[in-house]
């Protein structure tokens, strides 16, 4: 009776979420997230922002307007005389102080001096002197007459822009970074899901079977309704987690990283941002790269990746050309498909043993399909989303919601498609049936040691 | 009168065993049935088929004339050997629970769930998680969760075993009311001593098979074996022409305690005649044997070979 399915999928959901273990899971993996993003954010910003140089300039050839600031490097001019500097930057808990002396021989600097706090790290130290050596560069070049247009025209920087060609000759922009995210994202929620919630079915199954409530449940509910009730419910279970955790994350996060972001601003930023326009000249070769790698729009006078508006439009741009329609109605078919396929075999195992502890036995053979199509997909399946070894898997039921979703995003032939679908269902209502038999004969099962010759049988008992 | 329950020569067998070979039961409504047998005779598996948590392999179950189906569900109620509840669950919601899974409305339940706990003196615990209340609690609530629907039919699977002496009489109490109101009992068990007092009607099932059954009195009577027991002072012959002295245990000051069975054609007031001639007596009554004696008999007459590896 479809009423009775749906009062125990109800009690599944409601006695779950209102269990003080999920309240605060709920709640706190969310935090966990929240305060991961803002901590990344904050290494993030300290290794980009955090180096604030002030030069003290006695050199008399304007070097220190030639340095140049780079996210991870800014330079501010120092007041006053040398030793001033030496105690003023520590005062203003800059990070170093950069003295170029008044006798500097352009062609054979090596007097500059560094003063630092404590031991100065070799990255700095790096930067340090590229950036010197630049300015150096510069000099000796304008030395042999070229004017400053020719020495901008000189830089070069090579960006390549990706474009998938499809069947018809179609272009689109393509960007296996973000491709790749979304696929690693959408199999490892598929993962996960199965897992946590397929072990939730077998613990409630065996808490049925050990608190003796199970022949007082199957005297006014049929063993089907109670097994496919106890799924659903806690597939709303987790859904209602996941919505949570994804709004609260989103939440928490809006809220948490201005903190960190705010944290991270108190030192002197806009001043340095103001001193900085003056020594901001074109930009590096090493701002450059980084942006290279990133984009394939950004253009040379990009000062960073975040303020870079064609950078982001170009990520944008790149999953606007995914195919989204395909990629989320093959989520839910993957992500319910798997879901019940496994978690029927889930709770099949809860009904055949009495000890929690003698799952060990039957919960290999399910979890290691699992566990392979999430290595082998990540492994071999995200580098080659085309090959043999992805075709077959996205074809077996058993690694298919975790292969096929990985090659989703990267496009996969309709035909396949509509396949792996088939087999999927056709896998699902199997198992299903079989996990129903096994339940059927095994919740009523006490003090056996079953076997898999045991469970063979159970499969062909007369109703 | 149609009898509320009837089975037909049903069958059940199992992959290693055979669990039920032809058994055939009525069961009149209104009536207090013992189903009656040692442990491993099938009675489970017959209450498993009639509360449809299996099915018959042959034969057939009738509900009221109809045959058993789904929708007749919800008028049995019944009490497992193996009954527990969801410790991690508040005694009012899983009642609530267990009542609408079958069939009663929800304010419906609410209702009785009310009346039932304050009839158990358990007002105060729908709140408490099952896990909180003592065992006898716990059972408490178990037989309201078998008999708050009002089925017609209430099946109990051995329902004193484990029941504390004053749940069960509590509970013995509740079953006669039930009857009163109209319901039929089942009472499942292998301790036939704990509810032949109880019964109307009893059936005794052993090894798959249904070995006697009929109306208590009417098996009682019929297995009677013409023996008296005799409490008494002085000391009994031991030889006569009319009667047998079975057994006589001397006790203390001359008193004395016998069991005497009559030959054929002899009246118990031949024996009481002699009795008073030849001793004091102070105690004369019938024997008549116990289910379980019956039973013995029983199984020794139809299956002698069987009697010696059971335990009865």
């Amino acid at each position: 009776m479809a009423s009775k399915f749906l009062l125990v999928a109800q009690r599944e959901y409601l006695t779950r979420v209102r269990k003080k273990a999920f309240i605060i899971l709920t709640l706190s993996v969310p935090l966990l997230i929240a305060a991961f993003g803002a901590f990344m954010v904050k290494i993030a910003q300290s290794d980009s922002s955090a180096e604030v140089v002030e030069v003290r300039d006695d050199s008399g050839l304007n070097l220190a307007a030639r340095l140049v600031s780079t996210p991870q490097l800014t330079f501010v001019p120092a007041t006053g005389t040398l030793a001033e500097a030496k105690r003023g930057f520590q005062q203003a808990k800059h990070d170093g102080l950069l003295y170029l002396p008044a006798n500097l021989d352009v062609e054979n600097p090596n007097n500059v001096q560094f003063f630092g706090k404590g031991n100065i790290s070799l990255k700095k130290q790096l930067a340090v002197e590229s950036a010197l050596n630049k300015v150096f560069s510069e000099l000796k070049m304008q030395k042999t007459g070229l004017s400053q247009e020719q020495l901008d025209r000189l830089r070069s920087a090579v960006n390549l822009k990706t474009i998938s060609l499809d069947d018809t000759g179609k272009e689109a922009d393509s960007n296996a970074q973000a491709t790749t995210g979304i696929a690693y994202a959408l199999a490892l929620a598929i993962y996960l899901f199965i897992f946590m919630y397929g072990v939730q079915i077998m613990r409630g199954v065996g808490e049925e079977k050990s608190s003796r409530i199970m022949e007082v449940m199957l005297s006014s509910v049929k063993p089907f309704d109670l097994m496919m009730g106890k799924i659903v419910g806690i597939a709303a279970v987790g859904l209602t987690q996941f919505l949570l955790w994804g709004l609260l994350s989103a939440g928490a996060s809006t809220l948490l990283t201005p903190l960190v972001m705010g944290a991270g601003e108190d030192q002197p930023k806009t001043e340095v941002a103001a001193a900085s326009t003056r020594l901001a000249g074109p930009t590096t070769a090493q701002n450059d790269q980084q942006n290279a790698a990133e984009s394939p729009k950004s253009t040379p006078d990009s000062k960073s990746l975040l303020a870079n508006p064609t950078n982001r439009f170009s990520i944008f741009s790149t999953l606007g050309n995914l195919p989204f329609g395909t990629i989320l109605f093959g989520f839910i078919i993957y992500f319910l498909g798997g879901y019940l396929l496994y978690g029927a075999l889930f709770g099949a195992v809860g009904a055949a043993v009495d000890d929690q502890t003698d799952t060990q036995q039957f919960m290999f053979p399910i979890t290691m399909p699992l566990i392979l199509s999430y290595l082998i997909g990540m492994l071999v399946i995200l580098r080659n989303p085309d090959g043999p070894v992805a075709f077959w898997m996205s074809m077996i039921p058993f690694t298919s919601p975790i292969a096929m979703v990985i090659r989703l995003p990267f496009g996969v032939p309709m035909w396949q498609l509509a396949l792996s679908v088939f087999l999927l269902i056709l896998g699902f209502v199997s198992t299903v049936w079989v996990a129903a038999r096994i339940y059927r004969v095994g919740v009523l099962m006490y003090g056996k040691k079953v076997t898999y010759k045991e469970l063979g049988k159970w499969m062909f008992y007369k109703e | 009168m149609i009898p509320i329950l009837e089975a037909i020569d049903v069958r059940k067998a199992y992959a290693n065993h055979v669990a039920l070979s032809g058994v055939s039961l009525a069961i009149p409504e209104g009536s207090i049935f013992g189903l009656l047998g040692p442990n491993g005779a099938g009675k489970t598996s017959l209450i498993r088929i009639i509360t449809q948590i299996t099915g018959a392999d042959e034969g057939e179950i009738r509900f009221r004339g109809e045959r058993l189906n789904p929708g007749h569900g919800i008028q049995i109620g019944y009490l497992p050997e193996e009954r527990g509840l969801y410790k991690k669950m508040k005694v009012g919601e899983q009642l609530l629970y267990l009542a609408q899974l079958r069939g009663l409305s929800r304010a419906d339940a609410v209702q009785r769930i009310k009346h039932w706990l304050l009839r158990f003196d358990l007002k105060g615990w729908a709140e408490k998680n099952v896990e909180d209340l003592s065992k006898g609690m716990q059972q408490k609530v178990q037989f309201i969760a078998t008999v708050m629907h009002q089925p017609s039919l209430i099946i109990l699977d051995e329902p004193f075993s484990g029941f504390d002496p004053i749940n069960a009489n509590l509970i013995k109490d509740e079953i006669l009311e039930l009857r009163k109101q109209g319901a039929t009992i089942i009472f499942s068990t292998h301790r036939m001593e704990s509810v032949e007092e109880l019964c109307d009607n009893i059936a005794l099932i052993n090894r798959s098979r249904k070995v006697l059954d009929g109306p208590v009195g009417v098996i009682r009577n019929q297995f009677k074996t013409n023996t008296y027991e005799v409490e008494g002072k002085g000391k009994l012959m031991v030889i006569h022409p009319d009667f047998e002295v079975i057994e006589q245990i001397e006790r203390e000051n001359g008193h004395f305690f016998a069991r005497v069975q009559l030959h054929a054609g002899v009246r118990p007031n031949d024996l009481l005649r002699y009795l008073i001639g030849s001793v004091e007596v102070e105690a004369f009554r019938e024997k008549i044997p116990s289910i379980n004696e019956i039973f013995i008999r029983r199984v020794r007459e139809t299956m002698p070979e069987t009697l010696a590896e059971q335990t009865v």
